[in-house]
């Protein structure tokens, strides 16, 4: 989901946000001061952390990237790599550095048994909140006139222009919706594991892994990438814990030697 | 009749070549004008610096009497004005429908079931219906540029630019788009229509006017104009007429 954010991004705007990994913890940090000053259960912070997250994304665009943008790819990775830089140092003040973690209570460790395995309640639901938003995230770019208009300035800028639609407004939206997304990700990281400042850029490799084993702009294509990434993981440190990441990025350079492409590429034309 | 388009003193040079020179002329509300000149002349850029896909380095452009100079090329679309381009630029990965949506819902403003109804419409005017769920990309050429069309009809725009719409086809399909340009021309749409196929032009233009070198050196009655001396100087040795 959090891999979707950044796919988004990438393919609404050509756009490799270095910052998006630092995002997901501004949103667990953002989640645990809510739940920490209001009291409530981590999931209902949902509720206001994702319209924080969004608007963020929207005026940082609209104040900030748009202006990097440009036929060069470097000035945004400039800017979202000084970003990424300024965020960890901002949570490093604000929250010191020692792991944090989000409490859920009976939530983390409920477990359902089906056809005798134990399945956590919490990793069914992040998987299912994950389909329910790649499902939406689908629907609007196919189905609506907001997503007709998101593809045709993904597909030719100068043309959208000349269609009556504002670029600027509609790369702000385009981060509002992916800051949105991942915020949902940020939350359920943050109750799912502990975090801390620097933890955004092995998230950001990971996405980065995942979007690419999909193919780059394919979002079920994106879900199907986590998930070889996340079954790599569980494997590798059933074998050693040791092995937990690196059979992670093993299992992406394969698919990669295998299929440079990505499993599912782009269709279009 | 009050000019819906006038230009005023426009200039515009990419670096050392000048495109557009100290050029003006204006666009009655419902007339047609065609426009000519050889190739490299500045006709395209004209119509960049009317979009406001460029700006220009001097000079003012004024639509339905008010200065849109410094509006962005989105307001410009909403306000009614659009193009099709020499080249056609579908949005490629999606359907002729949708290509068509975008227009309609962005820069016509409609939404639903109006702006689907609207849509087809007009693609079933440029006879693009039957091809609707196509993926814009696989298009033939006289397809893409119905679709240059459709699309730009499909902002239910006040003034139309069309840019060598009738280059490359056959004399058959020349002959239909006419049929339909004439059709939106009767309609109230006011066009401005640049092409080297000197004859389907003269079927639709109620004026014509010859730019050379960003200057536009001759302008009127397009029969006159024809058989002016600068239209034969500019022509020597070239086939008018494609
Ligand atoms: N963005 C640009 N940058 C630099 N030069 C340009 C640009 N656009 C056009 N030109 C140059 O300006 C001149 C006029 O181009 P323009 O496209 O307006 O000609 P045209 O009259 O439409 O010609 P044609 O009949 O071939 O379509 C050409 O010499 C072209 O190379
Ligand atoms: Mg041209």
């Amino acid at each position: 989901m959090f891999a979707a954010g950044l796919s988004l991004i990438f393919g609404v705007m050509r756009l490799v946000n270095i910052a998006h990994g630092d995002f997901i913890v501004l949103s667990a940090y953002l989640g645990l001061t809510v739940v920490a000053s209001t009291g409530m259960h981590p999931l209902l912070a949902l509720i206001i952390v994702v319209p924080t997250m969004a608007a963020i994304g929207y005026f940082l665009q609209r104040g900030i990237l748009n202006q990097t943008l440009g036929d060069d790819i470097l000035p945004p990775l400039l800017v979202t790599f000084g970003l990424s830089v300024i965020l960890q140092n901002l949570f490093l003040a604000g929250y010191s550095a020692d792991p944090q973690k989000m409490d859920a209570g009976a939530l983390e460790t409920a477990s359902v048994s089906v056809a005798g395995l134990s399945l956590g309640i919490l990793p069914l639901l992040t998987f299912g909140i994950a389909i329910v938003v790649i499902a939406s995230l689908q629907y609007m770019f196919f189905c609506t006139s907001l997503g007709r208009a998101f593809r045709a300035v993904s597909d030719n800028q100068d043309i959208a222009q000349l269609m009556g639609l504002n670029k600027r407004h509609m790369f702000g939206l385009a981060m509002g919706i992916a800051l949105g997304v991942t915020a949902i990700a940020g939350i359920l990281l943050g109750i799912r594991t502990s975090f801390d400042p620097t933890a955004g850029s092995a998230r950001l490799i990971f996405g980065f892994e995942a979007v690419i084993i999909g193919g780059l702009g394919n979002l079920w294509g994106t879900l199907a990438g986590g998930i070889i990434l996340g079954v790599a993981q569980t494997i590798g440190a059933k074998i050693d814990p040791g092995w937990q990441l690196l059979s992670g990025h093993i299992a992406f350079l394969i698919v990669l030697a295998i299929r440079p492409q990505g499993l599912f590429p782009r269709v279009s034309g | 009749m009050p000019p819906i388009l006038e230009l005023d003193g426009l200039k515009k040079s990419f670096g050392a070549i000048v495109v557009a020179d100290d050029l003006s002329f204006h666009l009655g509300e419902g007339e047609a004008l065609g426009i000519i000149g050889p190739n490299g002349a500045g006709k395209t850029t004209t119509f960049n610096l009317i979009t406001g896909a460029l700006g220009p380095n001097a000079g003012k452009i004024r639509f339905q009497g008010s200065d849109i100079t410094s509006h962005s090329a989105a307001l410009r679309s909403r306000s009614g004005i659009a193009r099709s381009f020499q080249v056609p630029q579908p949005f490629s990965g999606m359907t002729v429908f949708e290509n068509a949506m975008v227009a309609a819902t962005q820069a016509a403003g409609l939404s639903g079931h109006k702006a689907e109804q609207f849509a087809l419409d007009i693609l079933d005017k440029t006879e693009l219906l039957s091809k609707a769920n196509q993926t814009a990309g696989s298009l033939t050429l006289l397809d893409r540029k119905r679709l240059e069309l459709s699309r730009a009809l499909c902002t239910k725009p006040k003034l139309l630019l069309l840019d060598e719409i009738a280059g490359g086809l056959t004399e058959s399909e020349c002959t239909a788009l006419v049929d339909t340009i004439k059709d939106v021309h009767a309609s109230g749409v006011s066009i401005i229509w640049i092409e080297h196929v000197v004859h389907a032009l003269l079927a639709v233009v109620d004026r014509l006017m010859v730019i050379d070198f960003g200057r536009k050196i001759a302008e009127g009655d397009p029969s006159t104009i024809m058989k002016s001396p600068e239209v034969e100087e500019i022509y020597l040795g070239i086939a008018v007429d494609a």
